[in-house]
């Protein structure tokens, strides 16, 4: 399946078009749309539980929408059959949030899955791709470690390495902040954008670190409460007035979304008579 | 009175309904893994691989284990048939338990707490730290490529085990019937290897192992493939493997004897 068929918008490689999900009897995003441009890197931010992780999830075809559809390269994630929604996947990578790396293989293995999966290459040419990756997120030299002996950062380059193992079209990005030290955090956001440029690719990056995102990202989208709330490059979410980038991009406790999880008013509940 | 019906008809209904569900899922799953059982078949070393975890690391447990049943069965065989100056038929007596109950279903019980809740652990925890759902999104069907290697696994392993266990028992009973209590050895063998059926004995012990072995792979691998994604939902599911897949040997062996009794 080719990722150019002419029904392919010029402009964008995913298209979110009023998308509703419920989850149970919950509507975690209520009828959103948007664009990813092709070659750029785009940021999803929101706070927990706001939906983000969903959105990446419909893309790579883990989940259907309730509503509307999403489609990647022109054709419709959920509408696929196995076949090709698996087609389509080998055009994508996907970064999990704490690296989701095969504890029962070396880190080696771990970015040769793919390719011994999906390819008929001689295993010397195979080692050769490996080593090339590995080298591309400065880990050529833990090669032989198990992924028990890797710290959270390069646990999460080595899941890079491992995501572009086949040079994907489209790179999803769970959290890829989460829980690092300050040094791994700005390695992981450089080599982000640099494989981004080098591969050619889209990025959709999920996230809710504001300030390492803004420094590399191309575009901005603010989901609060299943639904896109701002949106813009890094430069006009900066500068934004809007209440909810003020309070998300500030950290302040409390705005447009509450400090208070909704309750009975506080005197009720301390004065009223406890329920037998 | 509405609401109080509501609740009572509720409080078993959704029971039921969980249940009823569970087992078409199961019933569901377990056509998935047969359906995806072909990487396991042109990729043997998958299996091979899984061989080693589910059965060479079962060894000793088996063994040992066999070894000891084997001895008390000497003992406690000896004890009885002495009384009926029957002490000959000790050899008949060890090989025929073996060969027909305890082999396979010691086997099976031991097999399913050593090899079962590691299989059901192993693959729960590869659920909850996303490796499953990650292989989903590399184009790889973790039913095919982490499932089916690991039940084929269990189904192989489990018959050579039930039977490296009767023959360690045997042994027991030969080191405690004839060398520790003195029976004699010549009579010890050749009742065995006259009374002993290939098709009847051997045959039958064998159909079980294979029944138990099926069971308790299948059992293994739906458990951790469903369980819940946190450290408790993976130790739930691990106690529910090593709970049903006993309850399900010894159902089936019931079954399975019947099926096999000749008549009075």
């Amino acid at each position: 399946m080719p990722l150019s068929s002419p029904d392919v918008p010029a402009d964008s490689l995913v298209d979110i078009d009023n998308v509703t999900f419920s989850y149970d009897r919950r509507t975690i995003l209520k009828g959103i749309s948007l664009k990813i441009p092709k070659g750029k890197v785009v940021a999803i931010m929101g706070g927990s539980g706001c939906g983000k992780t969903t959105l990446l999830r419909l893309i790579g075809g883990q989940i259907k929408p309730s509503k509307g559809e999403v489609r990647v390269a022109g054709r419709v994630v959920h509408e696929l059959d196995s076949d090709g929604l698996y087609h389509l996947r080998r055009k994508m990578g996907m970064l999990f949030q704490f690296g989701a790396l095969f504890t029962d293989m070396s880190v080696f293995d771990n970015v040769a899955f793919q390719m011994r999966e999906h390819t008929e290459l001689p295993e010397s040419m195979i080692r050769d791709l490996v080593l090339m990756k590995l080298n591309a997120v400065g880990l050529r030299g833990a090669a032989k470690l198990m992924p028990s002996e890797l710290s959270g950062g390069m646990a999460r380059r080595v899941a890079l390495a491992r995501a572009i193992a086949l040079d994907p079209v489209l790179m999803l990005y769970d959290e890829p902040f989460a829980g690092l030290d300050p040094i791994s955090l700005g390695v992981i956001g450089k080599l982000i954008r640099d494989l981004n440029d080098a591969l050619g690719a889209t990025s959709i990056m999920v996230t809710h670190s504001v300030q390492e995102s803004l420094r590399i990202v191309d575009y901005v989208y603010f989901v609060s409460e299943g639904k896109i709330v701002a949106e813009g490059t890094p430069a006009e979410i900066t500068a934004s007035a809007e209440p909810y980038v003020h309070q998300f991009v500030d950290g302040l406790p409390d705005g447009p979304v509450p400090f208070q999880y909704p309750a009975k008013p506080y005197t009720d509940e301390l004065m009223g008579v406890r329920r037998a | 009175m509405l609401d109080w019906l509501e609740k009572r008809v509720r409080r078993i209904g959704e029971p039921v309904v969980n249940t009823m569900e569970k087992l078409g899922f199961g019933f569901r799953f377990m056509m998935a893994v047969l359906w995806h059982s072909g990487t396991s078949f042109r990729r043997p070393g998958l299996v091979i691989r899984e061989v080693f975890f589910t059965g060479v690391l079962s060894l000793v447990i088996i063994l040992v284990s066999g070894l000891f049943v084997g001895m008390v069965l000497g003992l406690q065989g000896y004890d009885t048939l002495v009384r009926f100056g029957a002490s000959e038929a000790l050899g008949v007596l060890v090989s025929l338990s073996l060969l027909r109950e305890l082999g396979p279903v010691v086997a099976g019980l031991l097999f399913a707490s050593r090899a079962g809740s590691a299989i059901t652990a192993e693959i729960g925890m590869m659920k909850a730290t996303e490796q499953l759902a990650a292989m989903e999104m590399m184009a790889v069907n973790p039913v095919a490529r982490v499932v089916a290697p690991r039940f084929w696994a269990g189904v192989l392993s489990m018959p050579i085990l039930a039977a490296l266990f009767s023959a360690m028992g045997i042994l027991g009973g030969y080191v405690v019937g004839v060398v520790l209590i003195g029976v004699d050895a010549g009579t010890f063998w050749s009742q065995m290897q006259a009374q002993v059926d290939l098709f009847n004995d051997v045959g039958n012990g064998l159909v079980k192992s294979v029944v138990f072995g099926v069971a308790v792979s299948i059992i293994a691998v739906f458990e951790g493939f469903d369980a819940p994604p946190t450290a408790e939902g993976v130790s739930g599911a691990t106690t529910r493997t090593v709970v049903t897949s006993s309850l399900v040997i010894l159902g089936l062996d019931f079954i399975l004897t019947a099926f096999m009794f000749r008549g009075i």
